[in-house]
């Protein structure tokens, strides 16, 4: 008997009669002012918004907000003339010294700040976590109030990774000070697009 | 790792409140997270019912563990993961050496991962040459201070900022005295980058793994876990079979309910969901049991396989924040682990329930609704049945029994007892009774509310 075989025979042999699963349909929570909701939700977990109307106005408050003399990548087209393009080919250490990158969330979500996105909109798994400063567009019209209507719009997703991004890393770790920027990015700011 | 196998709760805890002005510190420390808990749990209207669905998710789980296994497994395999399944805490750590090895890798870095800690993986692979470091900020700081993890979310919540500047003076050099947390932390930061751009393989434990789909996620505020994993050639993680939940819209109901009962954020920063290796990469999953099926097969403790391990159960107990985490001696303290530990091992750890006044925070508070101080009471019966409660405990109870089998006994020993405390109550109030120890025995009654009631009711006729 192979330890595979001896665990599941334990576990059919040790759990008890099935009881059915919850109907989780009522979980929802339609709700205006999602893009204020949204804002005044990522402020209190330390992240920076800001409504804009289109790419220009982004480029312009990145070149107001971070130092564009160091290294920022982008997996935007739309910012190619001023950026570098993040490239998936090459190894992702070399992105280790990464001061702002750029990328698209698919939608976030207004109850709790965070944004979602797969693999293929980071260009590199590693993009959004190795980044000194992480700078993401989001449109206002993919927000969801809670994370029921997250993960329906999910599904079952055709990706290899993906994750939620809810602000700057941060930790509390020494006497419950709280610390942004523990080994992700020291700062998140979120353009929503209108 | 420094481990305390010879004392029990009563003599750690002991120690522990000699010094009071830390024990009012951490205990307020944590009562301030359980407040953040309240707060945000009040701003969902459908906190109850978020319970009570996740309770009930589990308990499918738990129900039907052995097709989600198979689902998950077979999930796991179409995504290009490679599946592990270990009996126990032994062979999840040969498993683990016998990846590296295939791959000559001699350093790994690890995010949290209690149930390694449980296993004490570190310690096996440091033996046999591989160096293993911890990169979560608290579990860090446990680690270069040779101390197992105290709190499950927060691992050093027991230690002072100073404490921790002198670890990091005598460990990484920062100048002496110093203990801001933000300079603290920019240190570790840059220190751990080096660690995470230099290590071949990365391990990470596993909040939930979704049969439906075969991915599993991780949740951090640091941001260590994904940075470990998406720079490593070799990710593996490690699971307890009971982390598995049938599909993939569950997670919405659990991610809503773990920060929050941990800390009382919306989410945690990062909540990443991982399904298959990236292009060149090699992704291991190991299916632990290590006493869980034991534990599906205890009727009365099987639910506390339910646990999202939010320690919202430390933060709220009165004990735990009076005794901190350590005092457990088990890798899980607190109420959760003084009802996990006993199956594990009932004589070591025989000592664990009693830790506990049984108000009943716990269960109050538990997002998955585990009756955690109803297990506690029961597993106190269990232990003494099977022999496993020490003598002076045993022998209280005997006498206790004694007293209590008929009314005629009840009221001489009463009437005894009130006798002893009024006229000699220095016979009571001394050190060879274990009760007296940081209590003082109250002023006994004149008389019983037996007697008083007699007394009353022949006035009134």
């Amino acid at each position: 008997m192979t330890t595979r075989e001896k665990i599941l025979a334990s576990v059919l042999a040790n759990q008890p009669a099935a009881t059915p699963l919850p109907d989780i349909s009522m979980f929802k929570n339609g709700s205006d002012a999602l893009v204020e909701k949204y804002m005044q939700v990522f402020k209190t977990i330390g992240g920076l918004s800001h409504v804009v109307t289109d790419i220009a106005a982004i480029k312009q408050l990145i070149t107001e907000n971070f130092d564009t003399s160091k290294r920022i990548a982008t997996t935007l087209a739309e910012f190619g003339d001023s950026f570098e393009l993040i490239s998936d080919a090459v190894d992702p250490h070399s992105y280790s010294d990464l001061e702002l990158a750029i990328i698209r969330a698919h939608f976030s979500v207004a109850e709790n700040g965070a944004v979602w996105l797969s693999d293929e909109l980071m260009g590199q798994r590693i993009i959004p976590y190795i980044c000194q400063h992480l700078a993401v567009i989001v449109d206002a019209e993919t927000i969801v109030p809670t994370l029921h209507e997250a993960y329906e719009k999910i599904g079952a997703g055709n990706y290899g990774f993906g994750g939620f991004i809810g602000g700057p890393s941060k930790t509390a770790d020494i006497e419950q000070a709280l610390v942004l920027g523990a080994h992700g990015p020291l700062s998140m700011t979120v353009f929503i697009l209108k | 790792m420094r481990e305390a196998t010879t004392k029990d709760h009563a003599s750690l805890a002991g120690a522990f409140i000699k010094d009071e002005k830390r024990v009012d510190w951490h205990d307020g420390a944590l009562w301030y997270i359980r407040e953040k808990r309240d707060i945000a749990a009040k701003q969902i209207p459908e906190w109850e019912h978020l319970r009570e669905a996740a309770s009930m998710i589990k308990s499918n789980v738990i129900s039907n563990l052995h097709e989600y296994l198979l689902q998950f497994e077979s999930n796991l395999k179409k995504n290009g993961v490679t599946v592990h399944w270990a009996d126990s805490a032994e062979e999840h750590n040969q498993i683990v050496y016998s990846i590296l090895k295939a791959k000559e890798i001699n350093q790994m870095v690890k995010s949290k991962s209690m149930l390694t800690e449980e296993c004490h993986l570190n310690e096996y692979l440091e033996e046999r040459g591989i160096e293993v470091i911890n990169s979560d900020l608290g579990e860090y700081i446990q680690q270069i201070d040779n101390e197992p993890p105290s709190h499950i979310v927060l691992p050093c919540i027991h230690k002072r900022k100073e404490e921790i500047g002198e670890l990091f003076h005598e460990h990484l050099g920062t100048e002496k005295g110093l203990s801001d947390p933000t300079l603290l932390t920019r240190v570790a930061r840059k220190h751990l980058r080096n660690i995470f751009l230099t290590r071949r393989a990365a391990l990470t434990g596993v909040n939930f793994a979704v049969a439906e789909t075969g991915e599993y996620v991780v949740c951090t505020n640091e941001g260590n876990a994904d940075m470990g994993a998406h720079l490593s050639e070799v990710q593996i993680a490690s699971m307890g079979l009971e982390k598995v939940i049938p599909q993939k819209k569950h997670l919405g109901v659990f991610l809503r309910l773990l920060a929050r009962s941990a800390t009382g954020q919306p989410i945690t920063i990062y909540s990443s969901h991982y399904k298959k290796p990236r292009k060149g990469q090699e992704m291991h999953l190991i299916l632990v049991d290590a006493g869980r099926t034991r534990q599906l097969g205890r009727k009365d403790f099987r639910d506390s396989l339910k646990c999202i391990k939010c320690g919202s159960c430390m933060n709220t107990c009165p004990v735990y924040r009076k005794s901190g985490g350590l005092s457990y001696h088990n890798t899980i303290s607190g109420p959760i682990g003084a009802i996990l530990a006993p199956n594990l091992d009932m004589k070591r750890h025989e000592d664990l329930p009693f830790a506990s006044t049984l108000c009943g925070s716990c269960s109050n508070v538990c997002p998955v609704k585990i009756n955690i101080h109803d297990q506690l009471y029961k597993w106190r019966q269990v232990i003494v049945k099977e022999g496993y409660a020490t003598k002076t405990k045993t022998l209280g109870m005997k006498t206790m029994a004694w007293t209590f089998s008929s009314p005629e006994k009840f009221k001489k020993t009463g009437r005894a007892g009130r006798w002893f405390l009024k006229y000699f109550p220095f016979l009571i109030n001394n050190k060879l009774n274990p009760w007296y120890k940081q209590r003082d025995m109250p002023e006994g009654p004149s008389e019983s509310f037996g007697e008083w009631f007699v007394k009353n009711e022949n006035k009134k006729s």
